[in-house]
Parts: C-alpha cells; sequence; structure tokens
C-alpha cells in the first residue's frame, strides 16, 4: 500500500524531496493534527493558513466558473469534495485554537511568549475574551464577595502567585512519532533516579511520552504528535 | 468553564480518523473519460475507461458511489497476505509492519462502499477482524507490563485506531505514575510517625461545597 509521506510508515525521505511533493494541504493536517494533540497553543501557521485561504478562495471561483460553463456535474462535485476536505481542516484547526484560547486565555494573556503565538485575530479576540470573563467573574461574584477575595487571579490577597488562572498542563502525556533518528531527549518527568536517563527516539516509531520533555521537538517540526 | 469540561476535546473521533485515512492512495480503474482534476489536495487523472489510475481514498470512493470506477483493493488486502499476518500476529508479541497505519479504516470504508471488488470479500473480512482481535489483545497484555517505573511507552506499528482506544487509558495511567512518584508527593518519614495530615503542595487548597 503506497500511503503518502506524512503517514509513511518509516521512510526517510530527504527533507528537499518532502518540501517538493507535499501539498500545502498536507502541511495543514499536520499543523491540526499536532494542534490537537498539544496541550497548550502552539504558533499560528501565519504561512501556511495564507496560502490556504489563497487556494481555497481560488477554487471556489474555479468551480463558480465551471458551474457556469456547464461543465459536467460529476467533476464539478468532486471538486466541491475537494473544496470542503479542505475548508474543514481550516476550520476546524482554528476552532481548536479559539478552544484553547477561551481555556487559558487569561494565562495566555500574561505569559509573553504565548501571546505571541497568536495570530493577530486571534489576540483580538483574546483581549476581548479576557475583558468580558473579567467583568463577567466580577459582576456575578467578585464583586459581592469581601474585599480581600476580589481579584480574579487569586483565591485571597495571601496568595503569593495567581492561583486562580487556568494554564496548559504540560506534564501530561501525548502519541509522537519522529521523522528521523533522535537521541539525548531529557525525560524530565521520569521518576527521581531515572531523570539523567537520555531517551532516543526511532523514526517512524510511536511514542507514549511526556509532552513537556519534547515540546521543543515538537515546535521544531522534528516530531508530530497523532 | 461552563461548555469545556470535555476532557477529551483533544482526541480524535473515529469520524476524524476516517477522514485522514481518506488521503491515503488507492489504485481505481475508471469506466469513464474525464478530464484531469486539478484539485486542492492535488492533481489527479485524467481519467480514460480501463486504464489504471492512482487517486486518493476519498475520491475513488465518490466515483465508485456513482457507478464510476472500480477500485482495485490494496495488495496488503489479499487473502495471501492476511493470512499471512494473522499467523504472524499470533507468533510475535510484535505487531505486524505489514499493515498500513490506518488498515482498520481503509478496509472498513472499502467492505462498506466496494464490497464487490474484494475478492473473497468474506474471508477477507474475518481475517482483518481476527487480526484486530490479536492486535487488541496484545496491546492489553502489553499494557499489564506497566510499572512505575515507566516513563514512556514505546510501540511499534501500533495503527491509528489502536492507539486512539489506548490512549486515554495510557495516558492517565502514565500520568498516574508520575504524580505518585513526584518527590513533593512523597511524606517524610517523620511526619509519617506522627499521623499528622499531610498538607500536600498541589492539592486544591479548599474544597468547593457544591
Amino acid at each position: 500500500m503506497a500511503s503518502s509521506d506524512a503517514e509513511g510508515l518509516s521512510i526517510p525521505i530527504d527533507d528537499y524531496e518532502t518540501l517538493l511533493s507535499t501539498t500545502d494541504v498536507e502541511l495543514l493536517k499536520r499543523a491540526w493534527r499536532n494542534e490537537k494533540a498539544a496541550p497548550d497553543i502552539l504558533r499560528f501557521e501565519t504561512d501556511l493558513i495564507g496560502r490556504i485561504r489563497e487556494q481555497i478562495q481560488l477554487m471556489e471561483e474555479t468551480a463558480e466558473e465551471k458551474s457556469a460553463a456547464g461543465v459536467d456535474p460529476l467533476s464539478l462535485s468532486l471538486y466541491q469534495m475537494d473544496l470542503d476536505r479542505a475548508q474543514f481542516l481550516l476550520r476546524s484547526y482554528l476552532r481548536i485554537r479559539i478552544q484553547k484560547i477561551e481555556k487559558f486565555v487569561f494565562h495566555i494573556a500574561k505569559t509573553e511568549e504565548l501571546w505571541n503565538k497568536l495570530s493577530r485575530e486571534e489576540k483580538n479576540f483574546a483581549r476581548r475574551c479576557t475583558e468580558d470573563l473579567k467583568q463577567h467573574l466580577e459582576d456575578s461574584v467578585l464583586s459581592k464577595l469581601p474585599e480581600n477575595y476580589q481579584s480574579f487571579q487569586k483565591q485571597s490577597v495571601i496568595s503569593e502567585e495567581d492561583d486562580m488562572i487556568p494554564e496548559a498542563q504540560l506534564d501530561t502525556f501525548v502519541v509522537c512519532r519522529s521523522k528521523e533518528y533522535l537521541t539525548g531527549i531529557q525525560l524530565e518527568d521520569g521518576p527521581v533516579d531515572d531523570r539523567s536517563m537520555l531517551f532516543e527516539m526511532e523514526p517512524g516509531v510511536l511514542y507514549f511520552i511526556c509532552y513537556k520533555s519534547i515540546k521543543a521537538l515538537v515546535e521544531s517540526g522534528k516530531i508530530d504528535l497523532l | 468553564m461552563a461548555g469545556q469540561s470535555d476532557p477529551h476535546f483533544s482526541l480524535f473521533s473515529a469520524e476524524e480518523l476516517e477522514f485522514v485515512a481518506e488521503d491515503d492512495m488507492v489504485e481505481i480503474v475508471p469506466n469513464l473519460k474525464m478530464d484531469a482534476l486539478n484539485l486542492i489536495s492535488g492533481d489527479f487523472g485524467p481519467f480514460v475507461p480501463q486504464i489504471a489510475t492512482q487517486v486518493p481514498l476519498w475520491l475513488a470512493v465518490a466515483l465508485k458511489k456513482r457507478g464510476k470506477c472500480s477500485i482495485r483493493p490494496p495488495e496488503w488486502m489479499s487473502v495471501d497476505n492476511l493470512t499471512q499476518v494473522v499467523e504472524a500476529e499470533r507468533e510475535s508479541q510484535e505487531m505486524s509492519e505489514k499493515l498500513p497505519f490506518h488498515y482498520v479504516e481503509i478496509s472498513r470504508l472499502l467492505f462498506d462502499h466496494a464490497r464487490d471488488d474484494i475478492p473473497n470479500v468474506y474471508m477477507v473480512r474475518s481475517l482483518i477482524e481476527d487480526i484486530r482481535d490479536v492486535r487488541f489483545h496484545k496491546v492489553r497484555t502489553d499494557l499489564e507490563a506497566f510499572n512505575g517505573r515507566t516513563i514512556a511507552v514505546k510501540i511499534k506499528n501500533l495503527s491509528a485506531m489502536e492507539v486512539n482506544i489506548v490512549r486515554p487509558f495510557i495516558r492517565r495511567a502514565l500520568q498516574a505514575f508520575c504524580k505518585h512518584d513526584s518527590p513533593e508527593l512523597i511524606p517524610e518519614p517523620e511526619r509519617v510517625a506522627d499521623k499528622r495530615p499531610q498538607v500536600v503542595n498541589n492539592a486544591p487548597r479548599r474544597q468547593l461545597r457544591r
């Protein structure tokens, strides 16, 4: 069974070649899967999403022209299906991100590193979301509590940290697959005496592993989440 | 927060897995003439009667549903190959590498939409079911070998559907091991002798009443 590149059973492919033979939809699918499987928000794929949007728009126009020109309904419906698939991926990708932003909005807003991973539109959304949520919490509950308990960030004034802000749990376990042979991965979250142990990953093999230890590799595109 | 309590929001649904599997390529023999399709997901065709061509599974199924092609089942779906796989799966604790990542979804789609194109369809179907059962059983026995030392689990050739099924369990199990191993949670011996209630760092500070 010849499977596509991203699904490749364990064939290491030259990067350049992968680049040539990989369509943007394939890249979007990878981004979508990573975003779905990662506990925290990943960097917004600005260029890729821009290209996909253009392609979808172009294809919509082509489909309209074809329909006006009376092209046979079968091929028209196939173009439409292809369009629907690309749009599904795009929407799903954007929605997962919005879900994450809503969930962790206060934490994202106060952490510069995370904030910079959002797109311009997402930043606008997050700003409005922060304001509304804060307003809502204050109006409905916080303003009715004693003065010491009125912060939306802290349980009470004696809390040293902002302990009422939900943030993504990075020590959760994820399923991943590496494209190349990787060595020297530090497993920070193992049992105490194993912490110094370095971990290696073979290409194409699936691993259940703590997200924290491979976060950087996911971000650099060396590892895919599943 | 309301409406966001779904703990599985990052998991893939069966439909989503099927969606992904539908991008795998399959060979079809069209019975119509149609120009090449220049789609977002790639260029396919041109389609000429009786000339085999490679298309993604979704396209194959769409044409098949309209009676415009027959689908050539992939090589791994032959009775010969599947019989070998069943034997290999039964003999070894390792997962066979002869099946594609999406074998469950692909075979399911072909059974649903292209039964008449699969030689010995009943045999093929029951072989695939056997393979599934054997493999699930193996994964399950693998999981029994988990212990507190497990910091990562490596599984060769596990398929997409199998990953999805064992994921919630493995994730929670590993997390639990991690949590119980963490040094902050291991009580110091003298305190235990005291039998005083432990105040634990990560525990909720205040129990909210309902």
